[in-house]
């Protein structure tokens, strides 16, 4: 047994867009054990909630993440929504389901520009973010916002975006999917690039049942769970299938989120054809009562709202578990055994979103 | 196992123009939904306070008496509820973004009497 190290692994670390930090134990290069701590930008949105008004919360909610931010609207939005029996309109919910999938598109993209970054790919890092840049501006041509959508309201959705710009969204997606082809090859088949994800960051399939893992760390251990599934927005109308790998190593999950971002293209087209006409919103009376688990799928994994009202204006209770979280035992099982060079490769395979996780 | 596989694309983009700007020369044209700053046509404004209830920040203050609407540019998340709200639809939302400010400050609309 050779000497025991610790080294402090961030908050700040040139591989890493927020703050977590890392103690790694280490007997000469190799980790043996890593302990996580976060709490370095908590901001207490939860509390928010009994002072403001349940319509203004979706604004809040929307901001608790900058990448998945139209998905937590949405997971605020559906909850609230149940909690005072408002069926929304189809419209609005294929609206969702494309602005849902663009944010999947532009989270996914820019994780594996990042995930090219930490093994120092810097070339693959630009053209992914390259090929992202068009989808953000899709983003902002029908929702207003970069990353911020402010579409989603409770109800519906606060703007529409006509027929003839969704056809011509379609054929841009078509472009850019074909420039996004371009960029697969090299995470798949690349010699210098699988020398670096395959074996890498073990993860079995009974350990990420047993750790709770969520999102594609679950499905790259053989575990067909996306909570889309469960029929919310227009997912059940469409056609799609989990992508699922089972070698459970940072090559799996590459791949799951590889895959996803072409099944999104694939959901958007299918949206784009089915998406009925009719009214965007419907009017919102009362307070919410009563209680409700919403679950999403965001690109990093299954967020769950609780919501509980208690038919006032403002609701009671407001609790996220967001993927990140849910996702960290995982994590500090994946780091044991593996080399220290390999840290900052398996640590962003989980897609880490601090700012999710601390709210 | 591929070797190189970037290399087509790298070989291509040495060749063809940048993706990107060159930017203080060349600057995007906004969207036409861009969320870019609040405007307010004051002369039109019938100062109901409608902007200040619905504004999730609190940035919109409205002195009726006064006749002076202000809001502060450093609060605005360009959420948009108050154009929504607005019955006179006096308030829009401006495409280009607000000026970057070294110091706070509340922007002013004063209503001139004359006009009404």
């Amino acid at each position: 047994m050779g000497t025991r190290t610790i080294i402090p692994f961030g908050p700040q670390h040139p591989v890493l867009p927020e703050p977590i930090h890392l103690d790694l134990v280490l007997e000469d290069e190799k980790v043996v054990d890593a302990l996580p701590s976060i709490g370095y930008v908590h901001r207490g949105l939860e509390r928010l909630a009994e002072v403001k008004d349940y319509n203004e919360l979706v604004y809040v909610a929307e901001r608790i993440c900058g990448i998945c931010s139209f998905i937590h609207g949405q997971g605020y939005c559906q909850g609230v929504e149940t909690l005072l029996n408002v069926e929304v309109p189809p419209r609005a919910k294929y609206l969702r389901t494309i602005w849902a999938e663009l944010s999947r598109i532009h989270s996914h993209l820019l994780w594996l520009g990042l995930f090219a970054d930490s093994f120092g790919f810097e070339s693959l890092f630009m053209h992914c973010w390259r090929v992202r840049e068009k989808i953000v501006d899709i983003i902002e041509e029908t929702a207003g916002g970069r990353v911020i959508f402010g579409s989603c309201k409770v109800g519906g959705v606060r703007r529409d975006i006509s027929n003839d710009t969704l056809k011509r969204i379609r054929g841009e997606l078509a472009a850019i999917e074909s420039q996004y082809n371009e960029l697969k090859p090299t995470f798949l088949k690349d010699a210098s690039v699988n020398r670096r994800t395959v074996g890498v960051g073990m993860l079995s399939r009974e350990q990420a049942i047993a750790l709770g893992a969520v999102g594609p760390t679950l499905r790259g251990s053989g575990v067909a769970q996306d909570m889309r599934k469960l029929g919310y927005a227009a997912y059940k109308e469409l056609q799609w299938e989990p992508v699922v790998e089972t070698a459970g190593d940072c090559y799996a999950r590459t791949v799951v989120r590889v895959r996803e971002v072409t099944m999104s293209f694939d959901i958007i087209r299918q949206a784009i054809e089915k998406i009925p006409a009719g009214p965007i919103a419907v009017k919102i009376t009362g307070n919410p009562t009563g209680e409700f688990f919403s679950r999403l799928e965001q690109p990093r994994g299954e967020v769950v709202y609780y919501l509980k009202g208690n038919n006032t204006k403002n609701l009671e209770r407001f609790r996220i578990r967001t993927p990140t979280f849910a996702n960290s035992p995982p994590l500090v099982i994946m780091l044991k055994g593996c080399e220290l060079p390999d840290v900052p490769v398996i640590v962003l395979t989980i897609d880490p979103c601090i700012s999710c996780t601390e709210r | 196992m591929a070797h190189l596989t970037i290399s087509k694309i790298i070989t291509r983009s040495a060749v063809s123009k940048y993706a990107t700007r060159l930017y203080p020369f060349v600057k995007r044209e906004p969207y036409k939904n861009t969320r870019g700053h609040i405007a307010n046509e004051i002369n039109l404004c019938i100062f109901c306070s409608l902007c200040q209830k619905k504004c999730p920040t609190h940035a919109i203050t409205v002195k009726k008496p006064d006749k002076i609407w202000e809001i502060d540019r450093m609060k605005c998340i360009q959420c948009g509820a108050c154009v929504d709200a607005c019955p006179k639809k006096c308030l829009s939302m401006d495409q280009q973004y607000s000026a970057p400010s070294p110091v706070k400050s509340i922007e002013s609309f004063h209503q001139e009497a004359s006009t009404l």
